[in-house]
This record gives structure tokens, sequence and C-alpha cells, in this order.
């Protein structure tokens, strides 16, 4: 989880201590769906896992983001 | 020698300029290209993400045009993105969509179809060019913006490029001649993968099935484009134009059909009411479901 989130704010530039993860991210990172595209890339990238973008569908807080990639390790 | 050419965009006279019209301010063009020392480099350059509409598309008349001059003193030709959010994320939907709304249903079809035949003669005389061609990708490569970088030999892409042909989330099939490309160059499962399931992968998927020649680090793509092109000087134009002729058939056919079979579907409901969802989401730059 704290990997998630400090990759997320550090490639946002958004303050490591605002995130929470229980938190709507599009709103914590100020961030639109298509630049959510972004985050996927660097948690893939990051992980070295594959995560279909679909499954992605109603996600909106780091928690269940953490539990897809954890379900592809 | 250093040559720039823009094309000035006449503001166009649209009957929806608020909000929906067109990303490129009086003066600004969506594309301008360049020819140094061999290589010409072609920069998408239309706010949000160079989505290909109508001025894109005039604009790509106008530069294979300029391509047919240029080629005979080059060797390379690389198409890039000044676009921080990615390469191109596709055709213009809210164009698309406003059109159609404007027309009636036999005459918003013979529209698209016209669109499609002028982009299909844009994208397969950069695939037929005798340069050896180039995308430099990064962020955001999806729809036409993938089928654009797919006309090119080779892609090199940045490890934040994300390719998808998300096409069929709207009821659609990729138009821009996507899948006869995608095919020539990948093998069928992967092609069903990417058409059927319309996610959006990235760039370690992309190299593992053969897409992309190179990946490099981010804000990397176009260095690496014209570190490539340099190399490529080295080489008889005619003897790699024959190489490339030989080994890079175009599959006009296909291409063809796939203009039919893109108007036939663009005819049924769902299609439009995907577009309306499209359009009307609130959202800065809205996701595909």
């Amino acid at each position: 989880m704290d990997e998630i989130l400090n990759l997320a704010a550090a490639h946002f530039k958004v303050p490591r201590e605002k995130l929470t993860p229980d938190e709507d991210f599009f709103k914590a990172l100020g961030i639109d769906s298509l630049q959510t595209l972004d985050l996927l890339t660097k948690l893939e990238n990051h992980f070295h896992v594959e995560l279909p973008d679909y499954e992605l569908q109603g996600v909106s807080d780091f928690r269940t983001l953490a539990a897809k990639i954890q379900a592809r390790l | 020698m250093f040559r720039t050419m823009e094309i000035t965009k006449e503001i166009k006279q649209s009957e929806d300029k608020a909000g929906l019209g067109d990303r490129c301010m009086p003066g600004e063009t969506a594309l301008s290209w360049k020819f140094d020392d061999g290589v010409i480099e072609l920069a998408l350059r239309r706010a949000p993400c160079n989505e290909l509409g109508s001025t894109s598309l005039e604009e790509l008349e106008k530069f294979v045009t300029a391509l047919e001059l240029m080629q005979a003193d080059a060797h390379a030709l690389i198409i890039y993105s000044e676009m921080p959010s990615g390469f191109c994320a596709g055709a213009d939907l809210r164009e698309l969509y406003r059109r159609s709304q404007t027309m009636e249903k036999a005459e918003a079809i013979k529209g698209v179809r016209d669109f499609l035949e002028r982009i299909h003669r844009v994208f397969n005389l950069i695939d037929a060019s005798r340069l050896t061609t180039i995308a430099a990708v990064h962020g955001v490569t999806f729809g036409g913006g993938f089928e654009l970088a797919l006309t090119c030999d080779l892609i090199i892409a940045d490890k934040m490029a994300r390719f998808c042909f998300p096409e069929l989330r709207l009821g659609l099939i990729p138009g821009f001649g996507g899948i006869p490309r995608l095919k020539r160059d990948l093998g069928n499962g992967v092609v069903r993968d990417l058409l059927l399931t319309g996610r959006s992968f990235n760039v370690t998927k992309a190299q593992q099935i053969g897409l992309v020649s190179q990946v490099v680090g981010e804000g990397e793509a176009l260095r690496a484009a014209r570190a490539t092109a340099a190399q490529l000087r080295k080489f008889d134009r005619a003897t790699a134009a024959a190489a490339k002729n030989f080994i890079k058939p175009i599959p006009y056919d296909e291409l063809r059909r796939e203009i039919d079979m893109f108007c036939e579907l663009f005819a049924r409901p769902a299609v439009e009411a995907g577009l309306r969802k499209f359009v009307e989401s609130t959202d800065a730059q809205p996701y595909l479901p």
C-alpha cells in the first residue's frame, strides 16, 4: 500500500501525507480518467504486472487498487 | 539545410464553437513539419491529445502532398507529438458526434465514409513512403493514434506509452486501417485480444508482442528516433526502399473492407448512444467505458 501511495504522490507531485488508502484518488490526485492510465502504467512497471484497465472500472480508492494489483502478483 | 513549413489554419465557421469546436486557437496549427539533414519530422500539436478530426485531416493531406516532394531528398520520417498527454488519443469523437447530429442518418454515414476514405489515403501514403518511417510515441496512443503509429516502419516508445483499440466500447471497429495493419504486424491471437477486449496495454507488453522496436526512458522517444534516423542515413536509399517494399505489403483490399464494415456499424443506434455518453461526460478527458 505504501509503495502505491508513494508512487502516486511522486508521479502526480502531490504531498504524500495527503493520500490515504480509502480516499478517492481522482480527487486526491486531481486527475481525470485518462491520467489514471498514467498511474496504471507506473504501477504495472513497478510491480511487473499486467492489469487490464477494465478491472479498474468503478475503482476509485487506493485500497481497492492495491487489492487488484495483489491479485496479479 | 533547415526548412520549416507550417500551414496556417483558417478559422472555421462552426455552428457550435462554444466548448465543442476545434481545439486549435486562431493562428495555431494541428501539426507542423520540418526537413533537416535528410530527416522529415512531423509534429502533432493539437490540444488536448491530437484528436484526429477535420482540421487535422486537412493538414495531414497537405503534409502528404509536401511529403511527395520532400522525400526525394530525405531518408527518414519521424512522427511525434508535442502534447504532454500522449501521441494521439484517436478520432475526434466530439466532432464526429456533433456533426452527425446535424444531419440525416444517410448524410452522416456518407460524411463518415468520405472522412475515412480521405484519412485512409493519407495513412496509406505514409505507410507506402519510400522513406523509413518512425513513430516516436509517449503516453496515450489510442484508436486512430495507434493506427497512425502502425503506418510507420518502426515504433519507438517511451516507458509511459500506452496502446489501445477502444472502438468496440463504442460499438465500432478501428476505422483508420488498424485491423489490417495490426494483422500484418502481429499474431492473430494478440490482435483478437486487443480488438475484442478493448483494453489498453503498456510498453512492456507492446515490446513482448513485437509491436514496439525500442523502449526508452520517459520523454526520450524523439531523441531515440533521431538517433535511429541518423543511423539510417548510412544506407543506400534505393536499397532500403526496395527492402521495405518487399517486406511490408499494404493490405489495400482489407483496408477498403474495413471502411465498409465501419460504415455499416456506424449506422446502428448503439453507436450514437455510445458517442453521446462519451461527449456528455463531465470528465475533462473522458475515457471510454
